[in-house]
């Protein structure tokens, strides 16, 4: 910690006092143990003076000051406690109360814990205000603005910090008001929940849904969230083993900050479908890939069993398959949903229990194009700088991705950067939300980013705009690159990708000549057949223009789940062992293999889509599958489906009766995130503390102790008595996490890596003066334009791109089990232009189907002009119209990454709606509703 | 806006309304062409939202939802951001869907203390039966018209010495526009030698220095209210870094002040000359003029006045003049909410330090000034620092343009010497009292600058020299209490005006206000609460406006004691 040097000193109720100069009066005073009341206050937001309640007396001013707003001078004589301080403090706090209700909306009002301190009786003012009717249209919050005290804590919440700018306060005098929208119901406006307003409000105005927040919780468990790959530090309030409602801490990701998803969608995890009993497939019950399924009627295809049996029945068969057909003809799916922990035995388990390296988990189909570039081009696959960083950035690049949907709290330090003077680019083909935030927003042609991104390289090459000594001293093949992006002038590919030459030389100059510039994107520059050159080239973008290796510069792809970094880095995937290193390198296989006592196969193992395919062929006959769901995830889920089905033996471990351990064999009820410890890295490269929080429900075991079950029917001899010692066993061979202890990370909650040494604090930047790849120098990769694999024809004349949605996760399969989230968002839905939608002759709401040379789906046609026209945008989450049906299974020729963002479609009107089965469709809350009836 | 409105039933969105559409209110392509028809190729920079608010209110008659949705995605704003400026603002009639828009025509009639003695309750419970329901009546805050009490406006047609027939006969007629003819235009401002001491100044025949120190030695300050030395403010903020920025308040909202109109109804190039003049003397980037809504009149003819400007500039590189037109809230007359306002924002007031000075309008350092503190820059340096101060009685200097208003028998605007007495004011100037009136009570500063008994009538009227009363002079605007009235009344009167005008923000105003007119609407008035109350207002409200509200209430329980004794009956 810094000393603090004093600038000033002053007198403090009569004694002196050091200060800095820009410490306020009120920090001052906290730190010397004076207690000013406050209520607009907040620390880490603005200080705005309005409530009036911390008021000091200045000597020789006429007036009192605020001491949240004012800084001491030197020599300045402040009292605190003064007879007209104080009247003043009291009086505001008695103005307030005398127009608050009886009724208490928290537990925590902070106006009746200052009256309080402050000996107020009650107040002799007659209540003179209108007072607002109470507002419970939202399935999150309600809203009470009788208590409100128009301290604007909600409004900066919303504003400022999350800027979602929803809340404002309207109107004025004593009629003024916190409105959403146009003085619209919550629950009718553009809200999105993420429930900062409700954290902020020192009143209850704002408060949790249904009163949770009232109950007194027995305890209080820091963790992290389940979802994205933001990282968001959160803390579990937990009574009864059940979690009441979360709120967000203060960690390096998010600084207090959640979104709707971290906030509120912690009830799956008590949701009556968990699987809380082993189960094994009735003899007989046929698989097929075409099915319907129900949660509600899971013990028609299967029955309970006991552990014992299970385990003996799922490893015990994976086992002979071994034995009979070889390590090869068995596959394992881990998930980056769990910990480091289970990733990195799940792939030992495969590796050294099964002897094979078809070990895969969904990152091949999120980055994997992605971290192939960065591999092959600067040797390492994740970020160089933390998203925080944009907040050092001059100019924010944002490719596709859609943060504000699928990293909402990184997309609020974005929001942050620019209301601070950074310029955003944004470019999409579909206009996000960030979109009315950016200084320039280009909407080129779907599936043309080679072509824009090598006409920006042409312009900064053409110009001059290179960094020729950061090319020279830190990088080889730039020649190469130069000469193929010649070929790609602004005037030559506008036309291709829809962008004017005008703008695409104003960018390109714009992120080459600015002091830092970084670039952030997501799937939609990794899920094409050429995910792999679209990564290449804003490699090279970074390269050539030295914006590498610097805060506020790099590149910053962001990671999907919530440890999707962590699995990776633990070996999750086919071809590396953990820490990215080769199997096919035999000084690496060595070491593991003296690490782990067991011989490694060297050969490359096969990838998620790939997997399918074998199955198909006859070559991989058993599986065992961790937390993924690739009957929904897979693209071609009907032929993904197929192929599960195919199956001679799959084993599935999950929390609920996924659409994947429908065709399970043996099913293992395992547990959800708060009810295991582990450490999870996110899209920074930041190690974090999961805490358990509640115990599994029923016979439902933690994933760890499964595993390892597994393991042993499987003959590993493991017996790992904690977690803490499968961190162990992973730092001594991961050497860039060499340096991270269990017990830093539970002192610290977080730790950065690289971090080699015990101690060191762990590096958030890196290539600072040298890249990770032979020489240390980075490498161009040049790119060409090569097409969608299934483009538009007559027949199929539109666009389908897939992803996700705020509320929903992937397949849905927690989201739409959490209350609030499952009410915000009930029914499957197609983003489909306007202008498309009367094309077709349908009116918003009403039911389309859509269909590909694959499949075919029916759902709800929701007019949304984010996407251009001819392109339909539908989130892969709804088992009821799983789009994965439609998609290309087509991949990238490097990565193996599937081309999700890309498939020929037809829409017609009207169509069959598969029935909603025991879970979407709002039916938790509802059913909360008629219980309170 | 006038009518905030509260749904009946508060419904959220359906499951069938989410499979629709995206959360919240989409913008309606037909709302969104009526939008970009009407602002054509205006700039959608985020200062002119009250701008654009203007001609939405003024094409459709109201702004409904569906236009402030539409207005938002133009301006690349959220809806809130639009909506909460719409509502801060008395002339915006916000419209939600499926309410019905407020009829074509309104009329406004002036509930301003002056009026209110001049009989505005009278016309206020008569003219609703006579007006019908295609024109609708509001009571209006003073609207700057004392002199012509009781004033109404027709549409923006003002109409002087209102009754009902006078304002049926302009309804009738469809009168509702206003314009200002009898002025000195840019031609005879010209030709009776205006803009040549801004020439001389721009080809430095002037000095810097030496033009401050002129108005230095006149001992000019500031006439807004707030009387800070003209001189001294030039110095400050020409020593401030540039770019540096000008604002001129033409809000003048104290109810009984209408001295600025009537001197820009006349010679409009007078305070523009003394803007350039300072924008020369301080080196202003660009001026920003900030006229109150209520002078229709005054904006047409001002708007034309600066075309002529323009088109043919009196000197080169003549700084950016832009007019801005306020939307009807008193606050905005307090120098930082006005900046906000011209920044297109709610008027609310800006905590200070820092002073606007130093960081005012869009963070740059501001000139602010009233409009009459410039109207006399030009003559005060022609005829020299001294003559100005070589006005003045009773051991006062300088000059003073007092609004009279109530009860004598010729209001208007009086150019007095500064440190005149009020019976002096009434008996040289005004005609004295009215018939079958007696001198009881004087506001000396508006509605916040306190009330006087007629027996301290002797006290010299200047800055300083009434804050030993609990009063101030503010904007020099009087008003003739008589026999007639009652200082309770009175206070009654500016109290609910203030309480009506605050804009929320902090808690003493906001509430304060609120509950001391609850209190001294009661027969009895709880004193020792009162004080208590006042002296918080006093010490912690942020502006202006909270700070002084107490006034009146105060003034009363000091001076009037006798009002006090018998429970008054409410009339």
């Amino acid at each position: 910690m810094n000393a603090i040097t004093p600038t000033v000193t002053f007198e403090l109720n009569g004694r002196p006092v050091a200060a800095l100069r820009h410490e306020t009066l009120i920090e001052v005073a906290a730190r010397e143990g004076v207690e000013i009341p406050r209520l607009c206050y907040q620390e880490g937001m603005d200080a705005v003076g309005n409530c009036r309640s911390c008021m000091v007396e200045i000597d020789g001013e006429r007036v009192l000051a605020p001491s949240c707003c004012r800084y001491p001078t030197q020599g300045m004589k402040v009292s605190t406690d003064s007879p007209r301080a104080t009247a003043a403090q009291k009086m505001v706090l008695e103005l307030l109360l005398a127009d608050m209700p009886e009724a208490e909306y928290t537990r925590k009002n902070e106006v009746d814990i200052w009256a309080e301190k402050l000996g107020l009786g009650k107040p002799r003012f007659a209540p003179t205000r209108r007072q607002p009717q109470m507002d419970a249209t939202h399935a999150a919050i309600t809203v009470n603005l009788d208590a409100c005290i128009q301290c604007t804590r909600c409004v900066r919440a919303c504003r400022d910090e999350q800027v979602n700018d929803v809340i404002g306060l309207a109107f004025r005098g004593e009629g003024a008001k916190i409105v959403f929208d146009q003085d619209d119901p919550l629950g009718a406006s553009t809200c999105v929940a993420c429930g900062e307003c409700v954290q902020a409000c020192p009143t209850g105005a704002l408060m949790p849904a249904r009163e949770v927040a009232l109950n007194i919780p027995d305890k209080q468990v820091d963790s992290v969230c389940p979802y994205c790959g933001v990282g968001c530090q959160l803390t579990y309030n937990v009574k009864d083993n059940k979690i009441l409602y979360v709120e967000g801490r203060d960690g390096p990701a998010n600084h207090g900050r959640l979104c709707v998803k971290g906030r509120y969608g912690f009830d799956y995890a008590h949701h009556p479908h968990r699987l809380t009993k082993p189960l094994i497939r009735r003899e007989g019950m046929p698989k097929t890939g075409d099915f319907a399924m129900d949660p509600d009627r899971v013990l028609e295809v299967f029955r309970e069993a006991s552990w014992e049996e299970a385990l003996a029945l799922a490893g015990g068969k994976l086992a002979r398959i071994r034995d009979t057909h070889g390590g090869n003809a068995l596959a394992g799916f881990g998930s980056a949903k769990g910990s480091n922990e289970e990733a990195y035995l799940f792939q030992k388990l495969v590796r050294t229990g099964f002897g094979t390296n078809n070990v895969d988990h969904c990152t091949r189909l999120c980055h994997a194009s992605s971290v192939s570039a960065l591999l092959e081009g600067i040797g390492s696959g994740a970020v160089s700088n933390p998203v925080m960083d944009v907040t050092k950035a001059e100019v924010i690049v944002v490719i596709g991705a859609n943060p504000t949907v699928n990293h909402p709290v990184a997309a609020t330090w974005i929001k942050n950067a620019v209301k601070l003077g950074a310029k955003l680019v944004v470019l999409d083909p579909r206009r996000s939300e960030l979109a009315r935030h950016a200084h320039r927003y280009l909407q080129f042609k779907p599936d043309t980013d080679v072509a824009l991104l090598n006409a920006l390289m042409h312009v900064i090459v053409t110009e001059k705009l290179v960094d020729e000594a950061f090319i020279a001293s830190r990088t080889i093949g730039y020649g190469e690159l130069e000469a193929n992006v010649r070929e790609y002038s602004p005037e030559a590919m506008a036309p291709i990708c829809g962008i004017d030459a005008e703008t695409i030389r104003y960018v390109a100059r714009l992120y080459a000549t600015s002091k830092g510039s970084m670039i952030l994107w997501g799937m939609g520059i990794s899920q094409h057949i050429h995910g792999t050159d679209n990564a290449r080239c804003l490699i090279a973008l970074a390269l050539m223009t030295g914006q590498i290796g610097r805060p506020g510069s790099g590149l910053h792809p962001l990671r999907g789940q919530n440890n999707v970094q962590g699995a990776s880095d633990a070996g999750l995937i086919p071809m590396m062992l953990p820490d990215y290193q080769r199997v096919d390198n035999p000084v690496a296989r060595a070491r593991f293999e003296a690490a782990w006592g067991a011989r490694l196969d060297p050969k490359p193992g096969l990838t998620v889509v790939e997997i399918m395919d074998a199955i198909d062929a006859g070559q991989i006959r058993g599986m065992y599958i961790m937390g993924e769901n690739p009957a929904m995830s897979d693209p071609d889920a009907n032929h993904a489906r197929a192929a599960l089905a195919a199956l001679e033996h799959l084993v599935v471990q999950d929390i609920f009766l996924t659409e994947t351990a429908y065709l399970a064999d043996v099913i293992l009820p395992a547990s959800a995130f708060p009810e295991k410890t582990g450490t999870f890295t996110n899209t920074d490269r930041l190690v974090q503390l999961g805490r358990q929080a509640i115990e599994p429900p029923g016979d439902a075991k933690q994933d760890l102790w499964i595993i390892q079950q597994m393991a042993q029917r499987l003959g590993l001899p493991w017996n790992y008595a904690h977690v803490s010692e499968v961190f162990d066993e992973m730092r001594r061979t991961m050497a860039s996490i060499g340096g991270i202890t269990w017990e830093r990370l539970e002192n610290e909650g977080a730790v950065v890596y690289p971090c080699t040494e015990e101690g060191a604090p762990g590096e958030p930047v890196v290539f600072t003066d040298h890249f990770p790849r032979e020489g240390g120098r980075a490498r161009f990769v040049p790119a060409d334009i090569i097409p969608a694999d299934e483009r538009p024809d007559a027949e199929y004349p539109m666009v389908l791109i897939t992803g996700r949605q705020l509320e929903h996760w992937h397949t849905g399969s927690m989201t739409r089990r959490a209350t609030v989230l499952d009410a915000l968002e009930p029914d499957p839905v197609a983003l489909v232009h306007p202008i498309d939608l009367e094309r077709l002759g349908v009116k918003p709401g009403e039911v389309i189907t859509i269909s590909s040379r694959r499949g075919q789906v029916a759902l709800y046609a929701r007019g949304d002009d984010s996407s251009p026209v001819g392109a339909i945008f539908v989130p892969f989450c709804y088992y009821e119209a799983a789009i994965n049906r439609l998609t290309n299974a087509a991949l990238d020729p490097v990565a193996k990454i599937p081309e999700f963002k890309y498939c020929a479609i037809k829409v017609s009107a009207g169509g069959e709606l598969t029935p909603q089965g025991s879970s979407g469709g709002g039916q938790i809350l509802e059913g909360m509703a008629q219980l309170a009836i | 806006m006038n009518h905030p409105i509260i749904p009946i039933a508060i419904a959220g969105a359906t499951r069938q309304r989410k499979r629709e559409a995206p959360k919240g209110r989409r913008v309606d392509p037909q709302a969104l062409a009526d939008v970009q028809a009407l602002l054509g190729a205006e700039s959608r920079q985020r200062d002119l939202l009250i701008e654009h608010l203007h001609r939405i209110q003024d094409h459709f008659g109201c702004l409904g939802s569906h236009h402030l949705a539409a207005l938002a995605q133009e301006m690349r704003m959220a809806q809130v951001e639009v909506y909460e400026v719409a509502s801060f603002y008395h002339h915006f009639d916000v419209v939600k869907e499926g309410q019905g828009a407020p009829p074509a025509l309104t009329v406004r009639v002036c509930a301003g203390l002056s009026c209110e003695m001049a009989g505005a309750r009278e016309l206020l419970a008569k003219l609703p039966a006579l007006l019908g329901r295609e024109v609708r009546l509001l009571e209006a805050p003073c609207i700057g018209r004392c002199e012509q009490a009781p004033a109404a406006v027709v549409g923006q047609l003002a109409v002087p010495q209102a009754t009902p027939e006078t304002i049926l006969a302009r309804v009738d007629a469809g009168a509702t526009t206003d314009t200002v003819t009898n002025h000195a235009g840019y031609a005879d401002y010209r030709r009776d030698g205006g803009y040549v001491l801004l020439r001389e100044c721009v080809d430095g025949r002037h000095d810097v220095e030496q033009v401050i120190g002129k108005l230095e030695a006149s001992g000019l300050r500031g006439l807004g209210g707030a009387g800070f030395p003209l001189g001294r403010k030039w110095r400050i903020v020409r020593a401030e870094p540039g770019p540096r920025l000008m604002a001129i308040n033409i809000d003048e909202g104290e109810p009984g002040t209408f001295k600025d109109r009537v001197y820009l109804e006349r010679d409009p190039h007078r305070f523009l000359e003394g803007a350039l003049i300072a924008a020369w003397a301080v080196g202003i980037e660009a001026i920003y003029i900030y006229l109150r809504d209520e002078y229709h009149g005054c904006r047409a003819m001002l708007e034309a006045e600066l075309d002529k400007l323009r088109a043919d500039p009196p000197v080169d590189n003549m700084p950016v003049i832009h007019l801005r037109r306020g939307a009807g809230a008193y606050i905005c007359g307090e120098e930082s909410a006005m900046i906000e306002s011209i920044e297109g924002k709610r008027g609310m007031p800006r905590l200070r330090p820092p002073y606007v000075a130093q960081v005012g309008l869009f963070g740059r350092p501001t000139l602010q000034h009233n409009f009459e503190s410039l109207h006399w820059v030009r003559e005060i340096l022609e005829r020299g620092g001294d003559w100005f101060a070589s006005h003045g009685r009773n051991g006062r200097r300088g000059l003073r343009s007092f609004s009279v208003s109530g009860r004598v028998r010729e209001p208007g605007v009086k150019l007095a010497p500064a440190g005149i007495t009020v019976k002096e004011l009434i008996e040289e100037y005004c005609g004295g009292m009215q018939d079958g009136h007696a001198f009881y009570a004087y506001l000396p500063g508006g509605a916040s600058g306190g009330i006087l008994p007629a027996n301290l009538g002797d006290i010299p009227l200047d800055f300083d020299t009434l804050q030993p009363y609990g009063c101030f002079i503010g904007s020099a605007a009087v008003v003739i209490l008589s026999d007639h009235d009652s200082a309770t009344a009175a206070a009654r009167n500016t109290l609910a005006f203030f309480k009506d005008e605050s804009c929320g923000q902090c808690t003493p105003c906001r509430n304060g206000t609120a509950k001391a007119l609850d209190l001294i609407r009661q027969p009895v008035w709880n004193l020792p609460l009162l004080g208590e109350l006042s002296q918080v207002m006093r010490d912690a409200s942020i502006c202006g406006l909270g700070q002084a509200a107490p006034n009146p209430f105060d003034c009363v329980i000091q001076y009037f004691p006798h009002e006090l004794t018998t429970p008054l009956v409410q009339s």
